[in-house]
């Protein structure tokens, strides 16, 4: 065999991808391991990226404490949705055999820190992160089982916004879950939001902005209108920090930016401060 | 999709609304809502009361020409009016942002609705709007956070609310004054989580999909019958509200009025039960 022979395979190193994270703020690359070891911040820019629910709870929940409450809750196609790229109901089949999860949010009893509580956290891995008839109704019924239980309630969002292949129904989520919230306050009991990156649209214009506080993680994306929407509407370029949570905090919006080393001290100390 | 195929079930509307869907498509609708020639805020203001006094302001920061608000004698009642104003001419639309809300206008809203509260006023609130304003100021304001807590303070409003979807029911600006005991709308309004170009536009990748995303999201008074998410079709004259505003206008308020009248015996904390009652039913299929 000569040696210069052309070879046509394609050579076998793994694409990019596979290996190089990149954050999505400062666009800094680094070994996808690097990324995890820092528990999904960037080393450069301080960035706080997206952590799964399970990988949140586990950072947040007393260990073994979290109990998971609603799992048979989930989606519904009732109105047979489909698009250009196909069916809801085989898109929302997909995204549950993908993340194991049956719907955006992941909703539990547990204790931080010794305090017991109702945590809820969104999954953006999930569709999106969209609120649809089955997050709004898990959601609704950690209010009535906290006021059962005299839980505080603490949710982590992650979200582009209401799923709008479940129509008018997913709309009137951000209906149903407000006035829940509404009740669980009535009933004395608080309320943390936690926005985390990003939370937009329906969801941030219900539930995560609800909070008796609202806190966020560092550079968190936070807005209701997508800022191309917005650049189309006034003509006009948005600043760099738009929506930022540096920027909801400085218009007042945002109680406090929380590292996320720092965040299960937070809500315990919260807690603590109102009795629970 | 035909209506046909949708699994929901629930009592069929007029016989008007079910013969004309024959022939309007989901889009078909929309255009009708979206007509100018329409009636609009001031028009159902002027059918509804001869003794209207528009209130101003959020008490922070603005007046939003967008959101209209004030007391007004309808029927037996001295009710509250809020509704979403798009403007008759083009400083009207300017002025009013084509009905698209700032944060400033909800707060507005909810300022006079506690004062409605207070003294026992019922609420009626009309919705034709594209969406709540998509702007650098309101996202300063607190876009997000005015429709929030619209939401969960109408929820728990003790006094009667009574909507009416007259046009366009664009997603959460919409919705921020559309959370009431009676859901009216229009034959040919239309509600939706999302304008169905922006929806072909995210779905389908190409904003001329629309007609085809409006039939999907199920966005006509039939459909939203249909899916429990409103109680009542207020039937229209032949062709539209546009062809014979009076007629319209008078079947709105009949209708406004009935629902006013069926709801002023009920206690006030009974109200809010059954209002939360009704919250909590939309899209519990579990």
């Amino acid at each position: 065999m000569s040696w210069f022979v052309a070879n046509n395979e394609k050579p076998k190193i793994p694409p990019a991808k596979a290996l190089w994270a990149i954050c999505p703020k400062c666009k800094s690359h680094m070994p996808k391991e690097e990324w995890k070891k820092n528990n999904s911040i960037c080393p450069k820019c301080n960035y706080h990226g997206r952590l799964s629910a399970r990988e949140r709870i586990s950072q947040v929940a007393d260990e073994g404490t979290f109990a998971e409450v609603f799992r048979d809750v989930s989606y519904s196609d009732h109105l047979e949705f489909h698009d250009a790229s196909g069916d809801y109901k085989s898109k929302v089949e997909a995204t549950i055999a993908k993340t194991g999860e049956r719907e955006s949010v992941v909703m539990g009893t547990c204790e931080i820190d010794g305090h017991k509580a109702m945590l809820g956290v969104m999954d953006f891995a999930f569709m999106g992160g969209s609120l649809g008839t089955g997050t709004g109704e898990r959601i609704a019924r950690a209010c009535e089982q906290a006021i059962a239980e005299r839980r505080p309630l603490v949710i982590f969002s992650a979200s582009g916004g209401a799923r709008m292949h479940e129509g008018i129904l997913s709309l009137m989520q951000m209906a149903k879950t407000s006035a829940a919230i509404g009740r669980l306050k009535a009933a004395g009991l608080p309320y943390i939001s936690v926005c985390t990156d990003p939370t937009t649209g329906g969801v941030s214009a219900s539930y995560a902005m609800l909070g008796d506080i609202n806190v966020t993680e560092p550079k968190a994306l936070i807005g209701f209108a997508g800022r191309r929407v917005i650049e189309n509407t006034i003509h006009q370029k948005l600043p760099a920090d738009f929506q930022s949570a540096e920027y909801l905090e400085k218009h007042g919006f945002i109680d406090k930016i929380v590292e996320r080393k720092d965040m299960k001290p937070f809500l315990a100390k919260m807690l603590y401060f109102w009795g629970f | 999709m035909e209506n046909g195929k949708c699994k929901m079930k629930g009592r069929s509307s007029g016989t008007a609304a079910k013969k004309a869907a024959v022939k309007l498509s989901a889009m078909d609708r929309v255009k009708l809502a979206r007509d100018a020639k329409r009636p609009h805020i001031w028009d159902f203001i002027n059918a509804f009361c001869s003794d209207f006094e528009e209130l101003h302001g959020d008490r922070l920061v603005n007046d939003d020409r967008g959101l209209v608000a004030g007391f007004g004698t309808v029927g037996d009642y001295r009710a509250l009016i809020l509704g979403h104003h798009k403007g008759a001419t083009v400083e009207e639309n300017m002025e009013a942002n084509f009905g698209m809300v700032n944060p400033d206008g909800y707060r507005k809203a909810m300022r006079l609705a506690k004062l409605a509260e207070r003294f026992h006023n019922p609420i009626v609130t009309f919705v034709d709007t594209p969406g709540a304003y998509p702007g650098k100021e309101a996202e300063e304001r607190g876009q997000a956070e005015a429709i929030a807590k619209s939401l969960e303070f109408f929820a728990g409003l003790k006094t009667p609310i009574v909507v009416v979807v007259t046009g366009e029911g664009g997603s959460g600006g919409a919705l921020a004054i559309a959370v009431g005991d009676r859901i009216l709308m229009m034959e040919n309004a239309v509600y939706s989580v999302i304008s169905p170009e922006g929806c072909a536009g995210i779905l389908w990748r190409d904003g001329k999909m629309a007609p085809a995303a409006a039939e999907a999201l199920k966005i006509t008074a039939d459909d939203l019958k249909r899916l429990g998410a409103i109680d009542e079709i207020v039937p229209e004259p032949a062709g539209g509200a546009q062809k014979n505003p009076k007629a319209a206008l008078a079947s709105v308020k009949k209708a406004v009025l009935s629902a006013l009248k069926a709801l002023a015996g009920v206690p006030a904390d009974e109200l809010v039960e059954q209002r939360y009652a009704k919250l909590r039913a939309y899209g519990n299929f579990y």
